[in-house]
Order: C-alpha cells, then sequence, then structure tokens
C-alpha cells in the first residue's frame, strides 16, 4: 500500500502498462469478495435452467417415460428410431427448410433494398423505418392471431378481395397445400424490418469516404452500390442470414395460433412438431430426443457457421 | 403524372419507382394491423361485408366490455409482474457477473465466459420437457417463479455480453484510482458502475422486458392455471371461447397488443438498439 501511495497519479498516466499488475497485490481479498458473491447467482441459474436439462434431456430421450415416477423403462436409442420415422418429423424439417429458403430470397433482398431507400435522410424516412420494424416488436402470438383473422376465409381480408373478383373465398390455412404458403407470408411481414434495421444500423456506420471516392473515381450509382456499398455490407449479410436460420429452428409461437402445425402437420416447425407430439402428451423420452436433434443442429449450425463465414468477425 | 416530368425538368423516374415501392410495402404491414384495430369497432356482420373500411357504426361496445372485464386486466397483471420479476432479476445477476468478467482478473475467466454464452446458441424449446420436470421437482410449476427463473435464465448470456462490453469502456484508471482510495470493488460497482452505465442497462432491460412480455412457450408449459396466465395464454384461451366472434377478439388483440406500441413509441431509441445490438457484435 504504501509504494502504492508514493507514486504519483502522474506517474501511473504515464505508466499505464504497470497498473493491472499494481493492482493485483494488495486488493485480492476485495476480488475474492466480487468472484464469491457476484459469479455464483449467474452460474447457477445458467447452469441449472440451461445446462443441465440438455443434459437431462439427452439421458430421458434413452427411456420411454411419461413423466411420472423414475425413468425405469430403457430403450436405447429407439425414440431418435422412432423420431426418424415419423412423417411429421421429415415434413417439420422441409417446412423450417421452406422458412430458411424464403428468409433468404424474399426477407434478405427485401429488407436490403428498403435499407438502401431508408437510410437516406428524406421527408417520412424514419416514420417508414418505425412502421417497418413494428411488425417485429408485436408478440408472435398476437401477430398469428391477426393474420388467422387475414386468411378467415368467412370474415377475413383476404376472402373479401376472393369475392370481390366473384369466386368463393378459400380457407387458405386450413387446406394443406397453402397452410405454409400461409405461415410463410406471415413470417416475411413479421421479420424484414429487423433485418431491414440491422442494414440501416450497418448502412449508417458506414465509412462515407470510401463511396465518395468511388463517386469521385466516376462510378455511377449502382456501380457504387454493386462494387463498393453491398462488399461492405456483407459482415451485416452473413449476420442477418445467420439470424434468419437460427430464427427458423426456434419458430414455434407464430405457427400455433394459425395452424398449430397443421393441417395434417403439414405447417409444423421442428418445435411446434416437438410440442404436440412430446409436450402436449407428456411423452417425455419421445420429446427430450426430439430436443436433442433440435440442439445438435442448432449447435452444428452455429459453430460450422461461425467457422466458415464469421471468421474475421 | 407526364405534367409533372415536364414540369421538373430533371425528373428522376427512379423516385417514383421508389416511392411506389415504398408505398406497397407501407399497405403490406399497415393494413393487416389497421383492418385489426378498425375491426374491433365493428359488428360481426359489417366485418364481414367491410372488414376494409372504416366502420359505419363505431361500435365501442365491444372495447368498452374488454376493459371493464376484470379478465383483460387480470391478464395484464400476471404479464406485468412476471416480466417486471424477470427484468429485475435479469439485470441484477447479469450485470454483478458482467461486472466480474469486464473488470476483476481471475483464472478461468475467459472459459466461464464462453461457458454462459452457449446460452446463445440453443433456443428454450430443446430442453423444454426436462426444464419443465426440473420445475416440478423444485415445486415452482404454477407459480410466477416458474417461468421468471427460466426465463432470466436464459436471457443471461445475451445480456452479460452486452453489459460487460458496455463496462470494459469505463477507464480502468478510474477502477484503479477508486482502490487506491479505499473503495471496495462492491462500492465501485453500486457507485459508479452502475450510474455509468444507464443507457445500456436500458437497453437490455427493455430486451428482456419485450421477449418475456411476448414470451409464449415458457409460460404454456409452466403454468395450469388460468388466474396466472399472462396475455399471450389468456389471449388464445379468448379465441378458443369465442372462435368466430372476430369483432372481439380483434378488440381483444388491439387492447393486449396496445401496451406494447405504447412502450415502442415511447422508448423506441433503446428498443431499436437493443434488439439490432446482440447483431453487431454478435
Amino acid at each position: 500500500m504504501a509504494r502504492r501511495m508514493a507514486t504519483s497519479p502522474a506517474m501511473d498516466a504515464v505508466e499505464p502498462a504497470i497498473a493491472p499488475i499494481a493492482a493485483r497485490g494488495p486488493s485480492w481479498d476485495g476480488r475474492l469478495t466480487v468472484l464469491v458473491l457476484f459469479l455464483p447467482p449467474a452460474l447457477l441459474l445458467f447452469t441449472l435452467f440451461v445446462v443441465v436439462p440438455i443434459g437431462e434431456a439427452a439421458w430421458y430421450s434413452g427411456f420411454n417415460w411419461n413423466g411420472f415416477g423414475r425413468p425405469t423403462n430403457w430403450i436405447g436409442l429407439d425414440n431418435y428410431r422412432f423420431v426418424f420415422q415419423t412423417r411429421a418429423f421429415w415434413l417439420a424439417l422441409r417446412n423450417n427448410g421452406l422458412i430458411i429458403a424464403v428468409s433468404l430470397l424474399v426477407q434478405l433482398p427485401l429488407a436490403l433494398t428498403l435499407a438502401l431507400m431508408l437510410a437516406e435522410r428524406f421527408r417520412g424516412a424514419v416514420a417508414l423505418r418505425m412502421l417497418f420494424f413494428m411488425p417485429y416488436i408485436l408478440a408472435e402470438i398476437a401477430t398469428g392471431l391477426i393474420f388467422s383473422f387475414v386468411y378467415d376465409g368467412d370474415y377475413g381480408l383476404v376472402a373479401s378481395v376472393w369475392r370481390a373478383f366473384g369466386s368463393e373465398a378459400p380457407h387458405l390455412l386450413a387446406s394443406t397445400d397453402t397452410a405454409m404458403l400461409a405461415v410463410l407470408i406471415v413470417i416475411v411481414w413479421k421479420y424484414f424490418g429487423f433485418h431491414m434495421m440491422l442494414f440501416i444500423a450497418a448502412l449508417q456506420s458506414l465509412d462515407k469516404s470510401l463511396i465518395e471516392a468511388a463517386r469521385i473515381d466516376g462510378a455511377t450509382r449502382s456501380q457504387t452500390l454493386r462494387h463498393v456499398v453491398i462488399p461492405l455490407l456483407y459482415p451485416t449479410i452473413r449476420l442477418s442470414v445467420f439470424f434468419a436460420i437460427i430464427g427458423s429452428l426456434q419458430l414455434f409461437d407464430l405457427v400455433m395460433p394459425l395452424t398449430r402445425g397443421g393441417p395434417a402437420d403439414s405447417s409444423n416447425t421442428m418445435v411446434s412438431f416437438l410440442y404436440n407430439n412430446g409436450i402436449s402428451r407428456m411423452r417425455v423420452g419421445y420429446g427430450s430426443a426430439i430436443g436433442v436433434i433440435l440442439f445438435m443442429t442448432c449447435v452444428t449450425f452455429a459453430f460450422s457457421y461461425k467457422r466458415w463465414f464469421m471468421r474475421d468477425e | 403524372m407526364s405534367n409533372v416530368e415536364i414540369t421538373r425538368a430533371p425528373f428522376d423516374p427512379a423516385v417514383l419507382y421508389k416511392a411506389l415501392f415504398l408505398s406497397l410495402v407501407a399497405i403490406f404491414v399497415a393494413v393487416p394491423l389497421l383492418a385489426t384495430v378498425l375491426g374491433g369497432f365493428k359488428t360481426l356482420g359489417e366485418l364481414r361485408v367491410n372488414p376494409f373500411g372504416l366502420p359505419r357504426h363505431w361500435e365501442w361496445q365491444n372495447y368498452a366490455d374488454i376493459l371493464f372485464s376484470q379478465r383483460y386486466w387480470q391478464l395484464l397483471r400476471n404479464s406485468l409482474i412476471i416480466s417486471t420479476l424477470t427484468v429485475t432479476l435479469t439485470l441484477i445477476v447479469a450485470s454483478m457477473a458482467a461486472f466480474t468478467f469486464a473488470h476483476v482478473r481471475f483464472y478461468g475467466s475467459s472459459m466461464l465466459l464462453s461457458y454462459l454464452t452457449l446460452g446463445l446458441l440453443f433456443p428454450a424449446a430443446t430442453a423444454v420437457l426436462p426444464l419443465f420436470i426440473k420445475v416440478r421437482d423444485l415445486g415452482l410449476l404454477d407459480t410466477y417463479l416458474g417461468v421468471v427463473l427460466p426465463q432470466v435464465a436464459f436471457s443471461l448470456a445475451m445480456s452479460i455480453l452486452l453489459l460487460r462490453r458496455f463496462f470494459k469502456d469505463i477507464p480502468y484508471e478510474l477502477l484503479e484510482a477508486a482502490l487506491v482510495d479505499g473503495c471496495s470493488y462492491i462500492k465501485f460497482f453500486r457507485y459508479v458502475t452502475l450510474p455509468l452505465s444507464r443507457p445500456i442497462l436500458a437497453t437490455v432491460g427493455t430486451i428482456t422486458f419485450v421477449n418475456s412480455w411476448n414470451a409464449y412457450l415458457l409460460p404454456l408449459v409452466m403454468l395450469n392455471t388460468d388466474a396466472l396466465y399472462p396475455w399471450p395464454l389468456g389471449i388464445m384461451v379468448y379465441q378458443g371461447e369465442y372462435s368466430s366472434e372476430w369483432h372481439l377478439i380483434l378488440a381483444f388483440i388491439t387492447l393486449t397488443i396496445l401496451p406494447t406500441i405504447i412502450l415502442f413509441l415511447l422508448a423506441q431509441k433503446h428498443i431499436v438498439a437493443g434488439l439490432t445490438a446482440g447483431a453487431v457484435k454478435g
């Protein structure tokens, strides 16, 4: 302590490299108190409610168990076999693939186009940004209910447009051919604003001098866009793709009010499939097996994506 | 149209396409929302023939009945209790952990941090069955805490990352000077770090609040009593009861999303910053 009192503040400022070393000695007791008091709550909650359940899911997935008493009926990997033999599982997987495809081919270009338009300043730009972002903050449940009204064959908006052209209104959500398509449209409606905001944030933090330099060098507007702006946005685009894929793997709340995964499992996602077949019937082993498959999918995807596409970030 | 082009010589058709495109998207976004709000003011009969337009007679009764019902306020109260508890606990627990990771050097620090950020990689749904059994065994089934604690646990990863990044920007010299003057880490945390970090605390609090306010799966699994339901569960029950009386359901939807929209308009800066913040350096 005496030695530290001796160092003048000016010296500290001149030699910041010494600072961490100096701090280590005398204040170890203080640090110990912090470690003992400040870390355990987070670690405990996280371990108990996030990590342990994942481990337990792997364990339970080996049993045929309804959740009461102890699991005793060990059936090995049969639950996984049952999952892979279920047609609805493959439908759910296909639907998740469709959601990803629509996110990449429709939602992302839409969000990027709108961001390029709305990143500039003009009257109404901010209001439009807010309007487009609004669906993202609405609860999925509310969104789903709003659109089950929009699609309703008797009272809905779509039905009334149909009737205006004099034809019988379809029940879009009740047909296996159109239910998933209807869900996909709602997904674009709800989430494009989020991706647009990501792009706007990125555009606003771009180095303007690069764009000016390109313009001065005689690049046209579209050349600047293609060869300067878009390449500068690649990190954000990769991030947006990442969110779209992870988001699709978690999608559940939106599907429930619209279709509950039906009709005939045609609009299930992985999570709604898990809910309908594992949770709501308390088939703990089977449901856990689906959970483990979902977990492995997410983790494998996240790690390989980070490794292949986001190495430098 | 051609007149306009003549009078303003350097008219750029791109501007027109842009305006047209923006209007189309705005209509696509706004029409379902407007139709929902207006639908609540119509009778069922009018809804069938006129779902788009303004109501001929403004039917205030639909909204009034819900606003004077105990049910609506009970749902909002439950949601408010769950969300407030979740936000408070998340902020306390996450800021303490983030402070430790930002300012205290200790062996294993980076390892523990990566352990906590594992939570970003998978959704709560993956382990929801074991989570249900855990909550049941702890005796927390059908209580607010049974929803709150898992929600806090799942929001920790993102919150700690965001808070830690902000805390790290507080100059180290400040902490050092305080320690030399005999201030403890804990006092520094309480009287320097937290007051300096109001913006990021507001941002993290807002994200956590919105997520908790809108959550459906965890309450659905953990709660069995109607009296404890937060609004997303309650509105699904309501829809089940009034299955095709859309005018009532639309009024109910409008009134339940109203708090979110008001919050959004009041705190849009924090909400946009918060919801896109995780992204900037995911």
